[in-house]
């Protein structure tokens, strides 16, 4: 049972900047008081506005939650546009709205091989994922980055599970994460499970790597998010299963069936943020 | 103790009784439903519900809305489920005893928009329609009809033709030369109430991309950016017409509401300001009482429309 959302006001505890010390790389961990609430599973995501933010930024922002526990919350993000770099000047005291927690979550098995795959930034939900699992020596995962290792929050995961980095620098060193994914995909096709997070590129890759070897697998998506609570309509993804709502499926001089094999939007931050493989169009 | 905050908004051949003059702006409040989690929506004074069309809609392509400054801009498309899943699924979910619940209604012809809101105004839980004859972000229909007085007119009295005694409310197009030659074309044409301004088009480009913000190129502002052009339709309609008007565009606080009906405003939509914090409405409605104490205001009804214009 997920936790009905709720718009709280929290306070910065502190904002630590991730990578080398002195240099700026735009990766910070934002600790925050805690929400309050009774449950949360990994894969759902919060908005954040500072509280304090002129009408000049009027959306919040969606971000993976990585971990929360009695006594805060954290956030991963990385400087990317004009909101997240107002966050970057966040210090501790400053109060932000908070809206969460927010859609769906991962598949979590027990005592299933469970392969994650993480492009960039979007590793931030594992941290969660991994200290959660029942059975986290179950789980393993490649992780395609661009920056030095140490601007990502590769501790929290490597201490619950085994982690294979590959530092993307020269053009054959995707290629290589990409051939690495695809055998990898390819040994949990029977009986396993796989989890994606990342760009939209990186998750076209697992996805059509995926469909090849017949894997189960879940997709977390990044889209631009004016709400979070689905009406802006902005941030919809094209699906072929039928809504849990039932709309959509009725059509006016078309039968169910019809209806239901025709693809149709709907919203990523509340039906999903996570998505089964053979289940969405990406762009 | 009597609620200083009621509004009855009189139309000519229905009438609109609110609690308080916050309603929610079409296309940013959902169904309601997602707004459930935020807060009691039997606050408000009402809500106006995504835009329905006859059949459900896709909407536009992806990317669809973008931030800019003090606004954002929107091509959706109205998306939406249909009229008859509304019905269905949606509608009986909302706390209509106790709400008004407004359908904001799209169609591509006068017939169209004639059969959708004679279903919408039959139905005893939809206290008022509102005609969109603005919407700038669908090929056909939409803004079309709200640019030229004489289709605004046919869409008005047909619409009303079919409504009973459901108030009929018109969402007018800021995107015009003479906004008071629509409006007045809509009373002629037998609307109750009229509702000022649907967004502005605008657009917004990445220069590294050199790509539009929008793959619809051109979308709706909304949002603070707009307020001023918003209140300026407000005031030129509100004298202009013998219909009570609902102000809507970039209200974010209370004390935005009362310069809509300073401006001559019966009621306000909340819109964009619900994407920056989902309670946005009900904190709007709830700030509302200390806000007139703050100018003074004993009644909305004296102070409506009582802006001091210097001679």
């Amino acid at each position: 049972m997920l936790q009905q959302p709720i718009l709280t006001q929290l306070t910065v505890m502190d904002l630590v900047p991730f990578g080398n010390a002195g240099s700026d790389t735009g990766f910070y961990a934002l600790r925050l008081t805690p929400p309050g609430w009774e449950h949360w599973s990994p894969g759902q995501f919060v908005m954040l506005r500072p509280a304090d933010a002129s009408p000049e930024h009027l959306w919040g922002r969606p971000f993976s939650i990585c971990r929360v526990t009695p006594k805060d919350m954290v956030i991963f993000f990385q400087t990317r546009g004009r909101a997240t770099t107002a966050m970057a000047k966040l210090a501790p005291g400053n109060v932000l709205d908070v809206w969460g927690p927010l859609g769906n979550s991962f598949a979590v098995e027990a005592k299933t091989l469970t392969l994650l795959l993480a492009g960039g930034i979007g590793i931030a939900p594992f941290v969660g994922y991994v200290q959660h699992h029942p059975t986290p020596w179950d789980l393993s995962m490649e992780f395609g980055h661009r920056m030095p290792l140490e601007c990502y929050p590769i501790d929290s995961i490597t201490e619950y599970t085994m982690v294979e980095a590959h530092l993307e620098k020269e053009p054959g060193d995707l290629q290589f994460f990409i051939e690495r994914m695809d055998d990898r995909i390819q040994k949990h096709a029977e009986n396993g499970l796989v989890l994606a997070c990342g760009p939209t590129p990186f998750l076209c890759t697992v996805q059509r790597l995926a469909l090849k070897h017949k894997a189960r697998a879940q997709l977390s998506l990044e889209t631009r998010m004016a709400c979070g609570v689905g009406a802006c309509l902005g941030c919809v993804v094209k699906t072929h299963l039928p809504p849990d709502d039932g709309s959509s499926i009725i059509v006016h001089g078309e039968g169910d069936m019809a209806m239901r094999s025709k693809s149709h939007n709907v919203q990523t931050c509340t039906c999903g943020p996570v998505f089964w493989a053979d289940g969405v169009t990406l762009a | 103790m009597e609620n200083k905050l009621r509004v009855t908004v009189n139309g000519p051949g229905g009438t609109l009784d609110l609690k308080n003059p916050v309603l929610t702006a079409s296309g940013t409040f959902g169904y309601g439903l997602e707004f459930m989690p935020y807060g009691d929506l039997t606050s408000l004074g009402g809500i106006v519900v995504k835009g329905l069309s006859l059949l459900p809609r896709e909407g536009n392509p992806m990317p669809r809305v973008a931030e800019t400054t003090c606004g954002m801009l929107n091509a959706v498309g109205l998306q939406n489920c249909g009229v008859e899943v509304f019905l269905r699924d949606k509608l009986p979910q909302l706390p209509t005893e106790q709400l008004p619940v407004i359908a904001n209604l799209y169609a591509t012809s006068v017939n169209e928009f004639a059969e959708l809101g004679g279903v919408l105004a039959s139905e005893s839980g939809i206290a008022a329609l509102e005609v969109n004859i603005s919407c700038p972000n669908v090929g056909e229909g939409g803004v079309a009809f709200g640019q030229d007085p004489n289709m605004a007119r046919a869409v008005t009295a047909a619409v009303k033709k079919r409504a009973g005694d459901t108030p009929v409310i018109v969402k007018l197009s800021p995107n015009v030369t003479d906004i008071v030659a629509i409006a007045k074309a809509c009373e002629d044409g037998g609307a109750d109430i009229l509702c000022c301004v649907n967004t502005l088009v605008g657009m917004a480009v990445d220069l590294p991309s050199r790509k539009p913000l929008l793959a619809n190129v051109v979308g709706g502002l909304s949002g603070p950016a707009i307020k001023p052009v918003a209140l300026r339709c407000v005031w030129q309609v509100s004298r202009a017409v013998s219909l009570p008007v609902i102000g809507v565009g970039g209200i974010t606080c209370a004390e935005d509401v009362l310069e809509f009906i300073l401006a001559g405003a019966h009621a306000i939509e909340v819109g964009s300001a619900n994407f920056t914090r989902p309670d946005a409405a009900f904190r709007i409605a709830a700030e509302l009482p200390a806000a007139m104490d703050k100018y003074a205001i004993a009644s909305l009804d004296e102070f409506r429309g009582s802006l001091r214009i210097d001679q």
